[in-house]
């Protein structure tokens, strides 16, 4: 988003020059011991389960057009990028976005932050909608959700001084007079890491690790109350990682930032996102607590991709770790598989997968999946646990005289859910 | 496969496969000389997998590209020794160089999509690195060369994707139809750079399982570059640890990742978080950037780094390279560190932190 901005910002500072030489990229730091290097070191982030939503997405859709070729150019279909997904993300907080390329998780966050408008849905913040903003009624809002893109050498513009990009989103929302912006960029610079001296710098004067605070502080000028990060380290080297990783824990403490936090990388969802939600082919198929996603997966899909995942203690076992085996790739999201849209690669999948949708349904206190099969790895059930629910047979075919039962689909988590193992309604 | 009983030979004589010894590769720049890679010395027998891990600039593509020939004779400064089979590969003229490349070695590059020509269909490729080697073939058998190996590698309805064109395939086809060109002549050492780096896990997991299977089926010898210790952990059995262009730690896999003795791997287990660990374990990264190789640090070359050197007596790190030596725990685990007891400092002061339930255990 500071990138339209960017393009925008009538008023540049005029080029400082430097005139001095090209300071070495390590800079030179006292010596650090390990204890002290340990001691900034970050535990993973702890789920808050009474923090307020922040925001609120309710069954958003976003389909792409597309066109024939031809003189007509007539839609003769839809990309279905995200298809109907319910979340919300608790202020302060942080929600992790996970899914093979494609998914449409990237596509989830530029709804977010409003680069795309939604073909339908509602994402409530501050009580209002953004899916319905016009553009000049959205202005305003942009102070409050900003991004953060992936990939530092090309969200930067290289021919605008860090000074200017980082101080762009100050004078288009015109927050101090243009006499202070330099001073602002200084502080923001200096709180991300950077020496604040070199606010006249191009970015092709920093690392990519330095590039990619750049980008954090220009998201944070505005002091933002969301942040959509997508793939924010998966560009950078595997030790500068950790260090960016950390420096979005502390502004998270500080400046109390909810994050929806987008990546395919699943150790490091795991690290920063208390909670996190699976996504496959624009839809999600499993929302739950770090804990239950990474321990206690119902959905074959999230199994699957947990044990895809390299472990460096498979070392002193030796050999590979036992893993479930995905066949194929992802269907196209033009035309997706009837039902369940997992059901073309899922080992579980029967005939009822294929006629029915699966709900993505509340299993637990804070666990919602969307599976008819549902259940711990090697314990999925035979029969399916959602056929009383939707008012079918096993077969998934509509049972005459059952009625399918209401339950929540919201964004957020209800007190009472449905136990898959007594079939029926608890709570808390 | 007809190099199998040779190699079967080698595999049980003196010599491994590939032997590369005190390689050092300089390139003249406009700002000086850089040095990518110096004095690096390893060996791959057939039926093995080292793993090379580092950032990048840490000369990993660097010294496996000489295998290869792929630097510019002119320009670039090649000292040491490369034996591939016996045959020494620096100063090797082209036309020996070129019999080599795609025959009895492979490469395997990270971005298939600017690896595979886009104007070419993905068969015609294939068949041509087939030809290239076997002269004597028709193009009918190039063709259903190519076929086989896009069917060995998993590509669904190969008779049809042959005829396809590299954009047509999705990121995890690319990748198996790269893999497909680098075996289509039964290489007996194959050298992969990065190859899932740019995948999803899912695909990550087929592409190493074809690997893996490739390999055993060939016995072949292969070199796997990345920066993802888990890969490693998985599919290597030996792992060489680099840093500006130097090795810094060299052993068996197991070994060499239950107990590292060097700072700087300690510093890439503690920087990566894992899926399985404890949600008492730190993130702790390692501070500052890798050094530009124009002008690399004096002594060792990661003491501007290292949060360890001052339990080394004096200012022996910033002043004195240290030798490539083997460590406390036996002769097969060489690092390049003045720490005496580095094995002590990682198992009581490193290890509580990154990883908490595994201290009771060790």
């Amino acid at each position: 988003m500071s990138d339209v901005n960017l393009d925008k910002s009538p008023d540049q500072e005029p080029v400082v020059s430097d005139g001095g030489e090209l300071a070495d990229p390590v800079p030179a730091r006292a010596h650090l011991t390990f204890a002290e290097m340990a001691a900034q070191g970050h535990l993973p982030m702890k789920l808050d389960p009474d923090a307020e939503p922040v925001i609120e997405i309710d069954n958003l859709k976003m389909y792409f057009p597309v066109k024939s070729s031809g003189l007509l150019r007539r839609t003769i279909g839809h990309v279905q990028a995200v298809d109907g997904i319910s979340f919300s993300v608790p202020k302060g907080g942080a929600l992790g976005l996970v899914g093979e390329s494609g998914c449409g998780k990237s596509t989830t966050g530029r709804l977010i932050t409003r680069l795309y408008t939604p073909t339908a849905g509602s994402m409530m913040f501050e009580g209002q909608d953004l899916a319905q903003l016009s553009p000049r009624e959205l202005k305003p809002m942009r102070r409050h959700v900003q991004m953060i893109f992936q990939d530092p050498y090309t969200s930067l513009n290289p021919r605008h001084t860090v000074g200017t990009i980082v101080g762009a989103p100050l004078s288009v929302h015109k927050v101090v007079p243009k006499n202070q912006i330099i001073p602002k960029v200084q502080e923001i610079l200096e709180v991300v890491g950077l020496n604040p001296e070199h606010y006249n710098r191009y970015p092709n004067e920093f690392s990519g690790g330095q590039r990619q605070r750049i980008g954090i502080a220009r998201a944070l000028t505005l002091n933002p109350k969301l942040l959509v990060a997508d793939e924010p380290v998966s560009a950078l080297d595997v030790s500068i990682q950790a260090q960016v990783i950390n420096l979005l824990q502390d502004l998270q403490r500080e400046f109390d930032i909810a994050f929806l936090f987008i990546a395919h990388d699943l150790a490091i969802v795991r690290h920063f996102c208390p909670e996190v939600a699976v996504m496959y082919l624009g839809k999600i198929v499993e929302i739950a607590d770090r804990e239950t996603i990474y321990g206690h997966a119902h959905h074959p899909y999230t199994q699957a991709l947990l044990s895809a995942v390299p472990d460096v203690r498979q070392a002193a076992v030796g050999g590979r770790r036992e893993r479930i085996r995905l066949e194929g790739d992802v269907p196209s999201p033009i035309n997706p598989p009837s039902g369940c849209r997992f059901r073309t690669r899922c080992s579980l999948a029967q005939e009822i997968c294929a006629k029915v949708e699966p709900p993505l349904l509340q299993i637990g206190s804070r666990h919602k999946v969307a599976c008819h099969f549902a259940g711990e790895l090697g314990a999925h059930p035979a029969r399916p646990v959602t056929a009383g629910l939707l008012g079918v047979d096993d077969q998934g075919s509509p049972k005459p005289g059952e009625t399918p039962q209401h339950f929540n689909l919201g964004p957020t988590f209800e007190k009472s859910w449905y136990d898959i193992g007594l079939q029926h309604m608890v709570s808390a | 496969m007809t190099s199998q009983s040779a190699s079967a030979a080698t595999e049980r004589g003196a010599d491994p496969f590939l032997v590369v010894e005190d390689l050092t590769v300089r390139f003249p720049t406009e700002d000086g000389l850089v040095t990518a890679v110096s004095g690096l010395s390893y060996s791959v027998g057939m039926g093995q997998t080292l793993g090379i891990v580092g950032e990048s600039g840490s000369g990993k593509s660097v010294s496996s590209m000489a295998i290869l020939g792929l630097h510019d004779a002119k320009t670039a400064r090649i000292t040491g020794s490369i034996r591939v089979e016996g045959t020494e590969i620096i100063g090797l003229a082209e036309p020996r160089l070129r019999k080599l490349r795609g025959n009895s070695v492979a490469m395997i590059f990270q971005d298939a999509l600017a690896a595979l020509h886009p104007f070419y269909k993905v068969g015609a490729q294939l068949a041509e690195a087939y030809r290239v080697h076997h002269p004597s073939a028709s193009k009918r058998d190039a063709r259903r060369k190519a076929i086989e190996m896009l069917d060995r590698v998993g590509i669904p309805q190969p008779d049809a994707r042959v005829d396809d064109f590299p954009h047509q395939f999705s990121g995890g086809m690319r990748q198996r139809a790269m893999i497909a060109m680098g075996l289509i002549n039964d290489p007996s050492l194959i050298i992969a750079d990065e190859p899932t780096t740019a995948l999803d896990v899912t695909v990550q997991a087929q592409i190493l399982d074809l690997l893996q299977d490739l390999q055993r089926e060939f016995n072949s010898a292969v070199i796997i570059i990345t920066h993802d210790l888990g890969v490693i952990a998985e599919m290597a059995d030996d792992v060489l640890v680099m840093y500006a262009g130097r090795a810094v730690e060299y052993g068996q896999c197991k070994e060499l990742l239950t107990h590292p003795e060097m700072p700087y791997t300690w510093g890439l287990l503690s920087s990566v978080p894992d899926v399985t660990a404890d949600t008492d374990a730190r993130l702790i990264p390692i501070p500052g950037n890798p050094p530009s190789l124009l002008s690399p640090p004096t002594g060792c070359a990661f003491h501007p780094r290292c949060v360890h050197s001052d339990k080394v007596p004096g200012d022996l790190c910033a002043t004195t390279l240290p030798e490539l030596t083997p460590g406390v725990r036996g002769v097969g685990h060489l690092k390049r560190c003045h720490l005496a007891n580095a094995d002590d400092i990682y198992q009581a002061e490193v290890l509580p932190e990154i990883a908490p339930e595994l201290v009771e255990e060790s």
